[in-house]
């Protein structure tokens, strides 16, 4: 009697859960779904970067800038969506794939460069920037005009980034590298000349350098050691979203926002941007 | 699926030293300081009782990743401090393992106490009524059973300490953790087969560990 009462209520509890899970899905799907008919009271989740400054930043106070941002509300604009109904979600390095690849963004504009490994997972729309690599260093700094440099100098980048692993394999295998969690810490040891040199793409480097607080202390050395092609990711297989978004950011580099959103989040820190690449993604 | 292990890209076994280089120089370091806090918790001295609770709640409660951060920020790049290291690889393992320690050592000390209460009063009792010092009572009589009674407790501190070494990683120790970082950024393709292989080798570093501790523990426990 014991056995089979605990056995109807296991049984009970299964249920529930298999109904609540099922309700939750098909809750999801509805609300990514969303996205596609453009409807007025629709909302639209792009994935940004919340950390980096000049980029993808949320400010103290809910705000976000950056020149990332900047894209995103363009593109989705031309998509039909009004500034107050995109709804920024952070997508980290790491997850920007199963975010895209769940649904649970609809794009994501996250300095994030295009690649072989991550179109097996993702396809992009762009590329809408082009970055290089490189260093940043203190302002009253002489001794680091190429990559060899480096050999002698203590350097910080971010855990695991790509840039970390090009110094550590090819640029610069006996510059005394140093991984922080964050670029924020780099920026707090090349203040402190723990470290002489910072790097990263130089996108995200004039970003730091361009922050008010920053503003004359540190300078870009100017290096092209690799190319970074950001692009759009978003989910495998949807031609027609990478159209739309392809036309949406010709459009933008055609009209002059895109010159605009560079000067306006990237000028301050004399930063020399590229001309705005050609779209290859999806011709 | 796991083609990546294969490209002779990632040294997965050599991350996984390290990552017990860092287990076991913190599990030295944090016996050691977590057997002199427990003497400092249960000393007839108020000034080191006072130091003892204070440093143990304090510690206790403040986030590993503070710690280690605050070691690196704080210490080294601030202060200057290198612990005689002189490039970043070195001082970053030094300074992880004085923070693992100083976290550590606080829950040995709190299970080495737990472990002192087991042993009766009457036989710290006895050797003061010999004439034993309070140094020769507690590592003479009380020390070596508390020892044997918590064999079983400090097994999962030793254990926690093993997965707490991945938070070395913020500060760019080169273990088990930064590479994983470093391959979720090239293989974005095989996410969960990267997440497979790391969490895989946890389970082997830890659980024999739990096994063989556990072993131990039934063999040398003190039957009263």
């Amino acid at each position: 009697m014991k056995i089979s009462k605990a056995a109807a209520a296991a049984a009970v509890a299964v249920a529930l859960s298999l109904t609540a899970t099922a309700c939750g899905g098909s809750k999801q799907d509805a609300a990514s779904d969303g996205g596609a008919s453009g409807g007025a009271k629709d909302k639209i989740v792009v994935g940004i970067k919340y950390d980096q400054p000049g980029l993808g930043l949320k400010t103290p106070d809910g705000k976000y800038t950056g020149f990332d941002v900047d894209v995103a509300t363009y593109v989705a604009k031309e998509l039909g969506y009004e500034p107050n109904q995109i709804e920024f979600k952070q997508a980290v390095s790491a997850e920007r794939e199963n975010l895209i690849a769940n649904g649970d963004v609809k794009f994501v504009v996250a300095t994030y460069s295009i690649n072989d490994k991550r179109k097996e997972k993702v396809d992009f729309a762009g590329p809408y920037f082009l970055a290089h690599q490189d260093l940043l260093v203190r302002a009253d700094e002489t001794g680091i005009t190429k990559a060899e440099d480096l050999n002698k100098k203590k350097l910080c980048s971010v855990t695991g980034s790509t840039s970390a692993q090009n110094v550590k394999t090819k640029l610069a295998p006996e510059a005394d590298l140093l991984e922080q969690g964050g670029y924020s810490e780099c920026i707090t040891g090349l203040e402190n000349k723990a470290v002489d040199a910072l790097t990263t793409d130089n996108s995200i480097l004039a970003g730091y350098a361009a922050q008010d607080k920053n503003k004359g202390k540190f300078k870009l050395v100017g290096l092209s050691l690799s190319n970074e092609n950001y692009g759009i990711g978003l989910k495998k297989g949807d031609k027609e979203l990478q159209t739309k978004i392809n036309a949406a950011l010709k459009k933008m580099v055609e009209d002059g926002s895109w010159q605009k959103a560079v000067d306006k989040n990237l000028g301050p820190a004399n930063y020399k941007n590229e001309p705005a690449p050609q779209i290859t993604e999806g011709s | 699926m796991f083609d990546f292990l294969d490209s002779g890209q990632y040294d997965v076994l050599g991350a996984f030293w390290v990552t017990v280089q860092l287990t076991l120089y913190s599990a030295v370091g944090s016996l050691i300081w977590g057997t002199v806090l427990a003497g400092m918790r249960v000393s007839p001295v108020p000034l080191l009782r006072g130091f003892g609770t204070a440093y143990v709640n304090l510690v206790r409660n403040t986030p590993l990743t503070l710690l280690i951060i605050g070691c690196s920020l704080g210490l080294n790049q601030t202060l200057g401090i290198a612990l005689g290291g002189s490039t970043f690889k070195e001082i970053g393992f030094r300074l992880a393992v004085l923070g693992l320690t100083a976290y550590t050592g606080t829950f040995v000390c709190e299970a080495l106490r737990s472990g002192i209460n087991t042993v009766p009063v009457g036989q710290a009792e006895a050797a003061r009524a010999l004439g034993l010092s309070f140094f020769q009572v507690l590592t003479l009589i009380v020390l070596p059973q508390a020892f044997r009674a918590v064999i079983a407790p400090l097994a999962n501190v030793l254990i926690a300490l093993t997965k707490n070494t991945t938070v070395a990683a913020t500060i760019g120790v080169a273990e088990a953790a930064l590479l994983m970082k470093e391959m979720l950024e090239n293989e974005p393709q095989a996410l969960f087969a990267v997440f497979a292989v790391f969490a895989l080798g946890f389970v082997l570093l830890t659980l024999p560990t739990g096994l063989l501790l556990g072993w131990v523990a039934k063999r040398v426990a003190v039957k009263r």
